[in-house]
C-alpha cells in the first residue's frame, strides 16, 4: 500500500530555513527542560533535516507504515533535534516539544518508540542502535521489502565495541539497504576524541571493513543530499563520514566540550535565539 | 525405567517444528549452534538462521531489529553470555520497548560441568527477572522445554528460557498442560512444601519419595515460570503445610527462592529455607559431583526438611 509520501522539492534556502527553526526549537526545549545535550543535537540537525525533508520515504499520518524508510538515531542523546523535525512534519503537535524530559512527556530524554510517534527504535544507550539498524535492514531483505534503513552514530560512540560488531555484520550480510552516517564533531563529554580515545583514521578503518565510504561536510546540504543519493546506486553497504561542528549555529557553543550535556540558562537561550534569528 | 533426553535437543527440535508452522520464526546464534542445538533449525531453514559470530551484544540488537521487522527471533547462546555479557542490550534494546524477542539460552547453572566457573551462569535468573517486561521460564525436562518454546512464541514480548546442558530424566507428561505463569503441582503432601525449578524438580521428586518412606508427606511444585510467578498457587501451597523450601541450580541470591520469599513475606507465617548455590562460584568437575559438592541433591533436601521439621 503506497501511502501519502511527500518528498518535497525544497530549495537549499528552504532547507536552511527549516534547519534554523529546528535549532531554535532545540535551544528552547533544552532551556525549558534545563537539561539535555545541545552540542550533539545541533551538530546533527542538517543531516536529519535532509533525511526527513528530502530523502526518506515516510508518512507522518501513518508512523508505523510497514514500507516506510527507518531511522535509528543511535546517538540517541541528540533526540531533541529529531523531536523537533517529527513535530514539524506532523507526527505530533509542536506544542509537545516544550514538555521534553518532563514527567509524563511523550518526549523522553532518549528516544522511546513506545511513547513518541515516528521513533523507529528505542535507543540511546551508546553502541546499541547500529545493531538494531542491521536487524531492520536484514529484516527488509528477508521480507523482500525495498525500504531503506538509516543509522546515525556518534564519534565517541565508535569507542563502543558493539559498533564494530555491527559494522562487521553489515558487510557480512551485504546490507546495501543500510546507510550509516557518522556525525563526526570530534568531541565527546570528557574532551576531544583524541584526548579520550583516539578513533584513528576512521575513513581507512571503515574502508578496510568493506564499506563504500563518503566523506562530506555535514552542514552542507548539497553534499549531504549528494552523498545520500549517489550512494543509492552502490551495491555495497554505505558509510558517510559527515564532518560537523558540535554546537553548530550558536557561536558560544560551537566546538566547546562543555556544551555536550549542559542546558543553556535563560540569558543564554535569548542570546542563542537572537544569533540563530540573525539579529 | 526412566526415559532420558537432552533438553537442548528438545529445544532444537521445537524450533524446527515451530519453523514449519510459522515462517516468521527466525533463529540467531553466537557461534554455539552445535551446543545450543539451533543447528537443527539451520539444517532445515538456512535462510532464517543467522550466525552472528562471537558477538552476543550485536546478536541481541539484530534480534531486536528483526522483531521490529515483524519476525519472531529466538536468540541463543550460553546463559552466561546471554544474560551476562548482553545484559544491558537485553534490558535497553529488547525489554524497554517490550520487543518480541525470545532469548533461549543453554548451559545454565553448574551442570555445565568441566568448563568451570567462567561458563557456569548462576546469576542469570536474578538478572533476567529484575528487568521489567521480561518473562523467565526454566523448564525441568525435554518435554517441558518444547512446550516452553511453543508457549513463548505464542505470546508477545520478551521471554528468557533457561535450558540446562545435561541429558535429563523425563519427569513431566506429554499431555500435561503448560501455561506460562502457572506452576504445576507434581505431588501433594500435608507435612511440607517443596518449590523447585529446572533440573532440581527431579531432585525434589526423589527427595519426596525418600521422605515418604520415612513417614513425611511432601508437596512438590514445579515452578517452571519464575516470572510471572504463580503467586496464588505458591501462597496456597505454602499455607497448607507452613513449611517451605525452594531449590534451584542458581545462586541463593535473587532466584526462585528470592521470588518465593518476596511473595510469601508478610502474607503468611511460614518457615522457609532457600537451597541453591551459596554466593560462591562453581568450578570444573563432573556435573553430578558438582551438584553434590554444592548441596543440590535429593539427600540435601531430605536433610533440610528433616531439620526444619525437628526444629
Amino acid at each position: 500500500m503506497q501511502k501519502n509520501v511527500q518528498i518535497n522539492e525544497l530549495t537549499l534556502s528552504e532547507l536552511r530555513y527549516i534547519s534554523t527553526e529546528v535549532r531554535k526549537d532545540v535551544i528552547k526545549m533544552l532551556g525549558k527542560s534545563k537539561s539535555g545535550h545541545p552540542g550533539g543535537s545541533l551538530s546533527v540537525v542538517d543531516i536529519l533535516v535532509t533525511l526527513y525533508y528530502k530523502i526518506m520515504k515516510v508518512d507522518p499520518k501513518y508512523p508505523n507504515w510497514e514500507d516506510r524508510d527507518r531511522l535509528v538515531l543511535s546517538k540517541g542523546h541528540s533526540c531533541p533535534a529529531l523531536y523537533s523535525i517529527l513535530a514539524r512534519k506532523g507526527y505530533f503537535n509542536v506544542d509537545q516539544l516544550t514538555t521534553l524530559r518532563q514527567l509524563g512527556s511523550i518526549l523522553q530524554g532518549h528516544p522511546d518508540m513506545k511513547r513518541t510517534p515516528g521513533i523507529d527504535a528505542s535507543v540511546g544507550s551508546l553502541g546499541q542502535g547500529l545493531s538494531v539498524a542491521v536487524g531492520l535492514a536484514l529484516g527488509a531483505k528477508l521480507k523482500n521489502k525495498d525500504y531503506r534503513v538509516y543509522a546515525i552514530i556518534g564519534d565517541g560512540e565508535m569507542q563502543e565495541g558493539q559498533i564494530w560488531e555491527a559494522l562487521m555484520a553489515t558487510i557480512h550480510y551485504k546490507l546495501d539497504n543500510l546507510t550509516t552516517i557518522l556525525d563526526y564533531n570530534k568531541l565527546q563529554i570528557d574532551g576531544t576524541n583524541n584526548e579520550v580515545m583516539s578513533l584513528g583514521d576512521v575513513k581507512s578503518r571503515i574502508k578496510a571493513f568493506g564499506f563504500d565510504v563518503y566523506e562530506i561536510n555535514g552542514h552542507d546540504f548539497e553534499e549531504i543530499y549528494g552523498a545520500l543519493t549517489t550512494s543509492l546506486a552502490s551495491q555495497k553497504p554505505k558509510f558517510i563520514i559527515a564532518h560537523t561542528i558540535k554546537g553548530k549555529g550558536v557561536s558560544f557553543m560551537e566546538n566547546k566540550v562543555e556544551w555536550h550535556g549542559k542546558a543553556p540558562n535563560d540569558d543564554q537561550v535569548i542570546k542563542a535565539l537572537a544569533e540563530l534569528e540573525g539579529k | 525405567m526412566i526415559n532420558m533426553k537432552s533438553p537442548r535437543i528438545a529445544y532444537g527440535e521445537a524450533l524446527v517444528d515451530l519453523g514449519r508452522i510459522d515462517e516468521n520464526i527466525v533463529v540467531l546464534d553466537a557461534d554455539l549452534a552445535h551446543a545450543t542445538q539451533t543447528i537443527l533449525f539451520k539444517e532445515k531453514f538456512k535462510d532464517r538462521f543467522f550466525n552472528i559470530g562471537i558477538a552476543e551484544q550485536n546478536m541481541m540488537g539484530i534480534a531486536a531489529g528483526l522483531s521490529l521487522s515483524g519476525f519472531i527471533p529466538f536468540a541463543s547462546t550460553f546463559a552466561i553470555f546471554g544474560a551476562g555479557r548482553a545484559f544491558e542490550q537485553i534490558r535497553n534494546t529488547i525489554c524497554y520497548p517490550n520487543l518480541n524477542v525470545k532469548i533461549a539460552v543453554t548451559h545454565a547453572g553448574i551442570t555445565v560441568g568441566e568448563d568451570g566457573a567462567s561458563h557456569q551462569a548462576i546469576e542469570d535468573i536474578s538478572l533476567m527477572r529484575s528487568i521489567p517486561n521480561m518473562k523467565v521460564i526454566v523448564p525441568c525436562d525435554a518435554i517441558e522445554t518444547k512446550k516452553a518454546v511453543f508457549a513463548a512464541a505464542k505470546i508477545n514480548g520478551p521471554v528468557y528460557i533457561r535450558i540446562a546442558r545435561p541429558v535429563a530424566p523425563i519427569i513431566t507428561e506429554e499431555n500435561a498442560e503448560f501455561k506460562i505463569g502457572k506452576a504445576q503441582i507434581l505431588r501433594e503432601g500435608k507435612d511440607f512444601t517443596i518449590f523447585a525449578t529446572g533440573l532440581m524438580v527431579e531432585k525434589a521428586i526423589e527427595a519426596a519419595n525418600i521422605l515418604y518412606n520415612a513417614g513425611i508427606e511432601a508437596t512438590v511444585v514445579n515452578v517452571h515460570t519464575i516470572k510471572p510467578l504463580d503467586e496464588e498457587l505458591i501462597i496456597e501451597e505454602a499455607v497448607k503445610t507452613g513449611k517451605v523450601i525452594t531449590i534451584e541450580e542458581h545462586s541463593v541470591i535473587g532466584g526462585l527462592g528470592s521470588a518465593v520469599a518476596e511473595t510469601l513475606i508478610g502474607k503468611v507465617p511460614i518457615k522457609m529455607k532457600i537451597l541453591g548455590i551459596k554466593d560462591t562460584f562453581g568450578q570444573s568437575g563432573d556435573p553430578d559431583l558438582l551438584l553434590k559438592h554444592y548441596g543440590l541433591t535429593a539427600e540435601n533436601i531430605v536433610e533440610t526438611v528433616t531439620e526444619m521439621l525437628n526444629d
